[in-house]
């Protein structure tokens, strides 16, 4: 590829990308993040390719293997152009039909559309599905248009375009000064303005200047950062490069987990095809200025993506969270001003220098503007990667783009960002997503998690659950943080095991007025949230547990019995069979009867036993009935007296 | 060097640029409790003891007064109600790794902490990284760090170090707040495959 000298230049080059792609033209887009690879995209796009061949089609009918297209539930996914029908779940064996349909413009294919619920009606444009129809796709927009390792691709949907104008026709402090007028805010957790974030480091004096991508995203089940980077990593590089001209740094450093391979290859494929292009290193676009970005590669640690740990390990240290009383806009790596900026945050910065601060504006709440990426999973019918304008109620994203809870279950509550965030009850669905009211409402927007959570969630095991990832994680060096973390999972374990006692909710709100008050970093300072949150909307569970010994959701396995009912029992075998403790005691027309000391309540005999029986009973806080008499244990079937 | 001057427990204080809340009370004669802090090295901010409101333009919040930089026109308290909880807690917590800590136990007759209330741990260590920061800071050897991490962390000896720097030194011995320190090291040096050579003359 040729350097890229000027702004005229680049537009010829773009002009040329332009006119080697007809829209109309009949192509295959195949999702090729990391969700779909694992479900066998790669396969499927093998079987594509070889079906295109052996029918001559290779040079007519293009297809691109695109980043996440977000409905990672029902990959592969697989669009034809330029009719935009949507297939799911593709296998290899699918090949030859798809490849006929795009190509000869045949009917669709039935099967592989997706299905309304209820209905079942088949709805093929992808537009028209309600997990993408109520979604506003714009910095995920083109991760499933564009191969992200095709710059070209990037090109043709306008990428660079931002970077050419802030350096042509924008003065840094213009740039500064239409991101803050954006009110953008961090999307990697703490909410912060990036505008006011970039100002104090552009003011701030110093030899060199930083800016940073933190691509760490540790959450377990988050992964928008990653998909982001894999799918669309030059959206971030211009995003950063804008940054920064910005703040006047000539050196970018994108701190990227090791767990990350494909974001990782992509995103330094991205570095060198933009170096090569012009777009990155000396002298960019003939603008004069220099910009280099390095990518350092995190070995895991969750701690590792709060921001003075992240510098620390920049620096080539442990990365250990520092007191930092400054702030690292001003005093970051090697006590130079850094901008560390979040993956979306980046990836938000060339669509508002390029469509303007109003555009974002549209939508949003009082405090929090643009569109945010939730990561959508637990008990939820399309778990995936949603885009939606903030303000978005609660009930939208979970109902209309989420499909409700599935199995019939009834919704009880979501937690939302990330394991400090916090879980929002039903009575609050209503709630506008935003920085301020999530914090108002106990929890946090994090990075972005939402984990739905059906009513066979115990919320005091939910708080458990959190409080053990985040003492696991805590790096250990503060005693608030350290001790207080771990002292909170031995009460609240003690608790769904049954052992609490009198006092514990109290010893649990002074340990966490330590940690939130006087632990070093943010990862000590938000560990109570789990529980302080579910305490606040679910104190009767606490109560319950520790005065009743009773799991109210019958979710606590300590506090849980199964036993059958002989009455509803018929002896069908099928738990026995199934009970992977052989704790089952029965025989063909002998009612089974549960051991009770064998049992080791996995809940395998009361998913198996068939709901035209449903003999099998799971109880909390009663008595186990005692089992009926051995002689009254024989089924004498009707059929047999005849 | 420009002096800065704030207010402390009610008290005007001058204090000299690049000062920590800490040094700047201790110029005026204001006791602040820590366990992590040594003069001769690098503020740390792990034990959290030494937690102080602060108030700014308007709005307070706590601080840990050995890395927070003094500032003009700031008003801080070293004593409140809620930090004296904060502080009680803390040394209760660290009170079940080293019940018989002389300091711990003379912040625990201050602070009114109760050496029982959380259960006996098995680690003696209450992570102030003294012994480590000393050792890497101060004698550069870095004979003694820290693995693992949370509830987990633990110091540990490097026992080829241990062997031979460490014999000579045992400088860090005497910051351990636990008394402890000394018995890791036994323990370690115990744990050496090939006995120290000990040089004649050297002292045992
Ligand atoms: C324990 C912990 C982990 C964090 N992990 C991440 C992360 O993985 N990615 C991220 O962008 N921010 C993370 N943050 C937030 C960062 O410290 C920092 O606020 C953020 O990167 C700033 O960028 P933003 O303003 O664009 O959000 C974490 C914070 C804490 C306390
Ligand atoms: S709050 Fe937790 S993670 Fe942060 S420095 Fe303290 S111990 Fe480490």
């Amino acid at each position: 590829m040729s350097r890229i000298g000027s702004p005229a230049e680049l537009e010829e080059f773009r002009k040329g990308i332009a006119a080697t792609r007809d829209p109309a033209k009949v192509g295959v887009t195949l999702c090729c993040g990391s969700a779909c690879l694992a479900s066998g995209s790669a396969e499927v796009a093998v079987s594509v390719e070889a079906e295109l061949k052996e029918r001559g089609l290779d040079a007519h009918v293009q297809l691109r293997k695109t980043g996440c297209r977000g409905f990672c539930e029902r990959g592969p996914v697989l669009v034809t152009h330029p009719d935009e029908v949507c297939y799911l779940q593709v296998e290899p064996g699918d090949a030859s039909e798809i490849v006929t349909q795009s190509a000869n413009g045949q009917a669709v294919i039935d099967r592989l559309l997706y299905a309304e619920p209820g209905t079942g009606a088949r709805i093929p444009k992808e537009s028209d599905i309600p997990f993408y129809k109520h979604q506003v796709r714009r910095v995920f927009g083109s991760n499933g248009s564009i191969d992200p390792k095709s710059i070209e691709d990037y090109l043709a949907v306008g990428g660079y375009s931002a970077l050419e104008k802030v350096l042509f026709r924008m003065t840094s402090d213009e740039v500064v000064e239409e991101v803050k007028r954006s009110k953008l805010r961090g999307r990697g957790g703490g909410g912060f303005p990036t505008g006011r974030k970039w100002e104090e480091s552009r003011k701030a004096p110093g030899d060199a200047k930083y800016v940073i991508v933190n691509a760490d995203e540790g959450d377990p089940g988050a992964y928008m950062d990653r998909s982001l980077l894999e799918g669309n990593p030059h959206l971030v590089l211009e995003g950063l490069t804008i940054g920064a001209y910005a703040v006047g740094a000539h050196e970018g450093f994108i701190y990227v987990r090791q767990e990350y391979p494909l974001a990782v290859e992509n995103v330094m494929l991205a570095i060198k095809t933009a170096k090569e292009c012009g777009l990155l290193g000396k002298d960019i676009l003939g603008s004069g200025f220099d910009f280099t970005v390095t990518v350092h590669q995190g070995a895991g640690a969750f701690v590792c993506g709060e921001s003075s740990a992240l510098m620390t390990a920049l620096e080539g240290r442990v990365g250990e969270p520092r007191p930092k009383y400054i702030h690292t806009a001003v005093k970051g790596v090697w006590d130079q001003p850094s901008v560390l900026n979040n993956v979306e945050t980046w990836a938000n910065v060339p669509l508002i220098v390029n469509q303007g601060a109003d555009w974002f504006g549209e939508f949003g709440t009082e405090g929090s503007k643009g569109t945010k990426i939730f990561s959508l999973v637990g008990k939820i019918t399309n778990t995936g990667l949603v885009e939606v304008p903030m303000g978005m109620t609660l009930q939208d994203i979970i109902f209309k783009i989420g499909g409700g809870i599935p199995g019939g279950r009834k919704f009880k509550a979501v937690q939302t960002g990330g394991p400090s965030g916090g879980c929002i009850p039903e009575a609050l669905l209503g709630l506008e997503v935003g920085f301020d009211e999530l914090t108002e409402a106990g929890s946090m927007m994090g990075s972005g998690g939402m984990i739905v959570m059906d009513e066979d969630t115990c919320m005091v095991d939910v708080a458990r659950y959190f409080l053990d990832f985040l003492a696991d994680e805590s790096c250990g060096k503060c005693a608030p943080c350290r001790e207080g973390t771990g002292q909170m999972l031995r009460i609240l374990t003690d608790i769904t095991e049954g052992r609490g006692t009198e006092g514990d909710l109290e010893l649990l709100e002074e340990l966490s007025e330590v940690a939130k008050e006087a632990s070093l970093c943010a990862l000590g300072k938000s560990a109570p949230n789990p529980f302080l949150s579910t305490l606040r909307y679910f104190r009767d569970e606490y109560e319950t547990h520790i005065a009743e010994k009773r799991c109210p959701a019958r979710s606590c396995k300590e506090l849980i019995a199964f036993h059958i009912d002989p009455a509803a029992c018929r002896a069908c075998m099928t738990c026995l069979k199934n009970c992977p403790a052989d704790a089952i005691d029965g025989g063909k027309n002998r009612i089974h009867v549960i051991d009770q000391d064998a049992c080791t309540k996995c809940g395998t005999c009361f998913e198996v036993c068939p709901p035209r029986y449903g003999a099998v009973r799971k109880t909390s806080g009663e008595p186990v009935p005692a089992p009926i008499l051995e002689d009254e244990r024989i089924i004498v079937r009707k059929s047999k007296e005849s | 060097m420009s002096a800065t001057l704030l207010q402390i427990d009610g008290k005007q204080v001058e204090a000299q640029e690049g000062m920590t809340l800490l040094e700047a009370a201790q110029t005026a004669g204001i006791r602040i409790p820590t366990l992590c802090h040594h003069e001769k090295l690098e503020p740390y901010g792990g034990c959290r003891v030494c937690m102080v409101e602060i108030e700014k333009r308007g709005w307070s919040k706590l601080v840990a007064a050995c890395v927070y930089p003094a500032e003009s026109d700031l008003v801080v308290r070293t004593r409140s109600e809620k930090i004296d909880r904060i502080r009680k807690t803390i040394v209760e917590l660290l009170l079940a790794h080293a019940p018989d800590s002389p300091e711990l136990l003379a912040l625990a007759r201050e602070y009114g902490a109760n050496k029982d209330r959380f259960e006996a741990q098995a680690s003696f260590c209450v992570q102030c990284g003294l012994c480590v920061r000393y050792c890497a800071e101060i004698k550069k050897a870095d004979a003694v760090g820290f693995l693992d991490r949370g509830t987990r962390r633990e110091i540990s000896f490097i026992p080829e170090l241990a062997a031979t720097v460490c014999w000579d030194c045992k400088e860090c011995f005497s910051l351990c707040p636990t008394s402890a320190l000394q018995a890791a090291y036994v323990l370690t040096t115990a744990l050496v495959p090939h006995p120290p050579q000990v040089e004649a003359g050297s002292e045992r």
